[in-house]
């Protein structure tokens, strides 16, 4: 019911200030801009469609931002790995904590 | 980029879940709503649950539109759709949805001029296109889905066109929330926030759950990087004792909202006094009705409505299964007199309800069920 998909916007006219083609996987769909006036998108923005509106625009930035953090994640734990297996006693509670995620 | 494949990537699910099972260790137990039925239906369709260890258990919000609807809401919507030179539109999800008196689609069966529209702005159209005929709109659907029905209207009376009416039924996903942390039984230690709630709202109307509950909650997107992601800055929160609301869906959702989308629904909603929800009884301030100023666009004011109220059987314990106290199997019903294609209690009725979502996801690998109903 609450689903919304990403469309990447291919056109727009000044006849439909309110209106822009929007294509999602191959199909293109006229989509309602009413409810991003305040922040309108421009040609080739991505943004999140539902019930026929475009409901926000999609930040490449903070996607890129996103998969770069979950890249990390994998990363640290493999450096965490290492360092814990340096078997070094005089600083057990901090490798403790850095373990527990704290 | 898509901003679909890179949130499904294998390497990174993998190594997300491995940083999830590194944090949630084995000395507790969390016990994490969903809040949204949309993160309900990933969960099961991305099978995310057989990456968790089994310390983490996901519990199944209120968050599905369709399941939460008293079904005499159906029948009173549908009533009108018996009216001469009616056309009855409503989004496809509403369609196989019972109300005493059969669905929407049985009522179209019997000669009601029913139709699927994929968006309020499609009604509206087909208004335009019948000016002979009344065209009334089955609006359902949270804040998500309130704006796009104001602004509707707001275009309706603007042209003046006057065959066109919406029956509302939008709720609001706060009071519900509150409704279920009041709940003497509630179990719940953080939450995985709406998503496209939230692309409306913003991040701030959930701090009260964080600050005067003490209980984490992480605004979610939907693919299953999003929410693994969600989970594992839950158990950060928990581990070091912090409770904030967090935006992990920063590439779609604001922290303030969407201003324009507020302000299209003040101007056309005001507030409920009560509002009936399917499990979870009356709840205050829970559900917008159509202003004064839009009267004449509202069907509720138009038609007759009859204002039936339908009880759920008593056997069905959806609200049990809402508030987390029971898992959809651990129900009487599920699976026996109450499956998808016969829905008795709201949960089983759109795909997006838990016990739907469990029923065709999980509950047919059978070899499963045994040893579900052994941990009962």
């Amino acid at each position: 019911m609450c689903l919304a998909i990403p469309g990447k916007i291919v056109e727009m006219s000044p006849d439909h200030f309110d209106s822009a083609l929007v294509e999602v996987v191959g199909v293109r769909r006229r989509i309602d801009l009413g409810l991003l006036s305040e922040n309108p998108p421009k040609l080739g923005d991505w943004v999140l469609i539902h019930v026929g509106f475009a409901m926000s625009k999609i930040s490449e930035e903070e996607a890129l931002d996103q998969i770069r953090t979950l890249t990390m994640l994998g990363e640290q734990q493999a450096a965490m790995e290492e360092v814990c297996g340096y078997a070094s006693d005089d600083l057990p509670d901090q490798v403790e904590n850095a373990r527990k995620g704290t | 980029m898509r901003f679909v494949d890179e949130f499904r990537d294998p390497g990174i699910i993998t190594r997300t879940a491995e940083e999830i099972r590194r944090l949630a260790g084995a000395t507790r137990h969390y016990r994490f709503m969903e809040v949204c039925g949309g993160h309900t239906h990933a969960i099961y369709r991305f099978g995310l649950k057989d990456l968790l260890p089994d310390n983490i258990e996901l519990v199944h919000g209120p968050g599905c539109p369709v399941c939460v609807l008293p079904m005499g809401r159906i029948d009173d919507g549908l009533s009108m759709s018996l009216q001469p030179d009616t056309i009855f539109t409503a989004f496809g999800d509403m369609m196989r949805v019972p109300g005493a008196n059969g669905t929407p689609l049985e009522y179209k069966a019997r000669g009601a001029d029913v139709r699927i529209v994929y968006s309020p702005t499609d009604a509206l159209k087909l208004a335009r296109q019948n000016p002979s005929k009344h065209v009334m709109f089955f609006a359902i659907g949270f804040e998500t889905t309130a704006p796009s029905t104001a602004l509707t209207l707001m275009r309706a009376k603007a042209e003046g066109l006057r065959n066109f009416s919406v029956f509302c039924n939008h709720v609001t996903i706060i009071p519900a929330m509150r409704a279920i942390l009041d709940s003497p039984d509630m179990r719940i230690d953080a939450f995985i926030g709406p998503g496209h709630v939230s692309t409306v709202i913003g991040c701030r109307p959930y701090e009260w759950i964080a600050r005067d509950q003490r209980k984490p909650i992480v605004c979610s997107g939907f693919e299953p990087l999003d929410i693994l992601q969600s989970i594992v800055m839950l158990l950060r929160q928990m581990n070091e004792g912090r409770s904030v609301v967090e935006n992990q869906y920063k590439r779609v959702v604001p922290w303030e909202g969407n201003r324009a989308a507020l302000r299209a629904m003040s101007e056309v909603f005001q507030l409920r006094p009560y509002f009936e929800w399917r499990g979870l009884g009356f709840i205050s301030q829970s559900a917008l009705r159509i202003r004064d100023s839009f009267a004449e666009w509202d069907a509720e004011r138009r038609f007759q409505v009859p204002g039936i109220r339908v009880t759920d059987p008593k056997a069905a314990q959806c609200g049990e299964v809402l508030k987390g106290v029971l898992k959809p199997a651990q129900c009487k019903l599920f699976g026996r007199e109450c499956t998808p294609e016969h829905p008795v209690g709201a949960l089983m009725v759109s795909s997006e309800g838990s016990c739907a979502a469990y029923h065709n996801y999980q509950f047919l690998k059978s070899s499963m069920v045994p040893e579900i109903h052994a941990a009962v």
